[in-house]
């Protein structure tokens, strides 16, 4: 099964932007995403630029409207993403656990839907 | 007459038919589905001259032939399970096929692998506890929708949907129905604990409600601790868990009197203590010691085995119980703890050093207003008052816990204090 793994966290968790421990961690993210590859268990993952890079777009009654900032106002907020292949929740789980940000932030784990090939033609 | 045959089988060959199902299948659903045709068919055919020798394989052969229809009937069924029907058909015929005349049952081991995975699945902590809960007694206890409904004591369709989300969540979640690996299993089993531990507490402390009903949860949680312990021999905590409810539940005729009033463990007629349930507590109990990793149910088994040991109130070792509550609290330093121990230290040595265990309890700012909304509190506080002569103070303690109180026979019961205490 395929899941994401979404990345949170608040801005002022974790290390420092520029400190000798962010760059410890950006090693433990290397290193994490190779034992994925190495697994045979990732499908793609990518760091996201912070929410002040963020703009929101919606159609409303025919218009578009675009405004600066995420979709919503809170606290930890998604900074990166995995898709893994694995054979169960659990295992899902585990390697979401093993993910640099865990100690400060949270991962949520969702299976991705998958549409029955009859229902794409 | 057929009935009862089949009821008596349902007891021991429903989850382990259930379990095996699942494995086999891999769908929860459609597992419980086979295992309940296959109990009708049972129901329809066994009779007491001509019943089959393993009633078990007879099932699992019966349940097995019912799923397969269902795959075929079923396309949406199949296509959530993601697989093709000629693949799940030759899966299942090759099971059939396999199973000759009489057909198979899985080995022991298997057998306890699959039932042991089954109650972990139900139990999954990615489930909220009380699909949990719900999830535990339908597919391990094979209670129906509408027998989990009345004992919660919500509507039915509530309970069906709670189901229903429940089983959506396993399957587009994935959560697997294994046994948690060997480092994992320690943090998983206390989820299991914990629903098995909640759905006794559910039974044994509402006395709203069918009370017939409720004591039926009651033997579904003594039921299963019995068998999460059986089927985890190492594990000291399972045991302690299984000791506590045979010791606790040891004394459900005696809690309620013939009024439908709550009776105190001290003016309970220790007679009608069940002696059978008290030795196969202590002997769990032992069981669990033997393994020598202590832990809270255990301590609260060992608390539960000092009352049922005792005679009568007075002849309670009460100082025992201090030291047991000493020990619990290091393992669960919750203001309900510090309570129970406060109220043996009033037992153990009086109603003045118990009170001051209690005001030490409430120094802390956050342990206080906890208390103060636990009815628990003021009824303990009240009682010690009123041992002290403080009848004013007791009686106003009596109010203050009558105000939190949403059970009825709890009400009397703190009525009458109240008048008492008022009287002197």
């Amino acid at each position: 099964m395929r899941y994401m793994l979404l990345l949170y966290s608040a801005a002022d968790a974790g290390p420092a932007q520029g400190s000798p421990e962010q760059a410890a961690e950006m090693q433990q993210w290397f290193a994490y995403t190779e034992e994925l590859a190495k697994a045979g268990c990732l499908i793609g993952g990518e760091p996201l630029h912070g929410i002040d890079t963020a703009t929101t777009v919606r159609v409303r009654e025919g218009k578009t409207v675009t405004t600066d900032g995420p979709f919503a106002e809170t606290k930890e907020t998604l900074g990166g993403y995995y898709m893994i292949d694995v054979e169960t929740l659990d295992e899902a789980l585990e390697w979401a656990a093993k993910t640099p940000l865990t100690t400060y932030g949270s991962v949520e784990v969702r299976p991705i839907m998958e549409i029955p090939a009859a229902a794409e033609a | 007459m057929q009935q009862s045959i089949v009821a008596q089988v349902f007891a021991d060959e429903w989850p382990r038919l259930v379990a095996t199902l699942v494995r086999e299948l891999g769908d929860i659903d459609l597992a419980e589905d086979a295992a309940q045709q296959a109990f009708a068919e049972a129901a329809a055919s066994w009779r007491p001259d001509n019943t089959p020798n393993r009633p078990g394989a007879w099932l699992l052969t019966t349940a097995r032939r019912r799923a397969i229809d269902v795959f075929r009937r079923n396309s949406t069924l199949r296509e959530k399970l993601g697989r093709p029907v000629s693949e799940a058909e030759a899966e299942a015929s090759g099971l059939i096929e396999s199973a000759g005349d009489g057909g198979d049952q899985p080995e022991p081991n298997q057998l306890l692998d699959d039932q042991l995975a089954l109650i972990f699945g139900c139990c999954h902590p990615a489930l909220n506890r009380e699909a949990q809960i719900a999830l535990t007694l339908r597919s391990v206890c094979g209670l129906s929708t509408r027998q989990i409904a009345a004992a919660f004591l919500v509507p039915e369709a509530t309970m069906a949907k709670r189901l229903v989300r429940a089983k959506d969540k396993v399957r587009n979640a994935g959560i697997a129905f294994t046994v948690p690996a060997r480092d994992r299993l320690t943090e998983r089993l206390d989820s299991v604990l914990a629903v098995v531990y909640l759905i006794y507490t559910e039974g044994h402390s509402a006395s709203e409600g069918p009370a017939l009903i409720r004591g039926g949860l009651c033997d579904e949680a003594r039921w299963l601790a019995d068998l999460v312990a059986d089927l985890l021999p190492d594990q000291a905590e399972a045991w302690g868990l299984s000791a506590l409810i045979n010791l606790s539940d040891s004394r459900r005729a005696a809690r309620v009197d013939e009024a439908g009033q709550i009776v105190l463990l001290a003016d309970q007629d220790r007679s009608r203590w069940d002696t059978d349930l008290i030795e196969a507590g202590r002997r769990r109990l032992h069981h669990a010691d033997d393994l020598d990793d202590p832990g809270p149910y255990q301590l609260q088994a060992a608390i539960a085995l000092v009352h049922a040991m005792a005679s009568s109130a007075e002849e309670t070792r009460w100082s025992t119980i201090v030291t047991l509550y000493d020990h619990l609290l290091s393992f669960e330093p919750t203001p309900v703890v510090g309570l129970n121990r406060a109220a043996a230290v009033s037992k153990a040595f009086g109603p003045a050093a118990g009170l001051e265990a209690l005001d030490a309890l409430a120094i802390e700012p956050h342990a206080a207003s906890e208390l103060d909304s636990y009815r628990y509190y003021h009824a303990a506080r009240a009682d010690m008052l009123l041992r002290l002569d403080r009848s004013g103070e007791a009686a106003a303690s009596y109010r203050r816990a009558l105000d939190l109180t949403t059970n009825e026979s709890e009400r009397r019961f703190l009525s009458r204090r109240l008048a008492d205490s008022e009287s002197r």
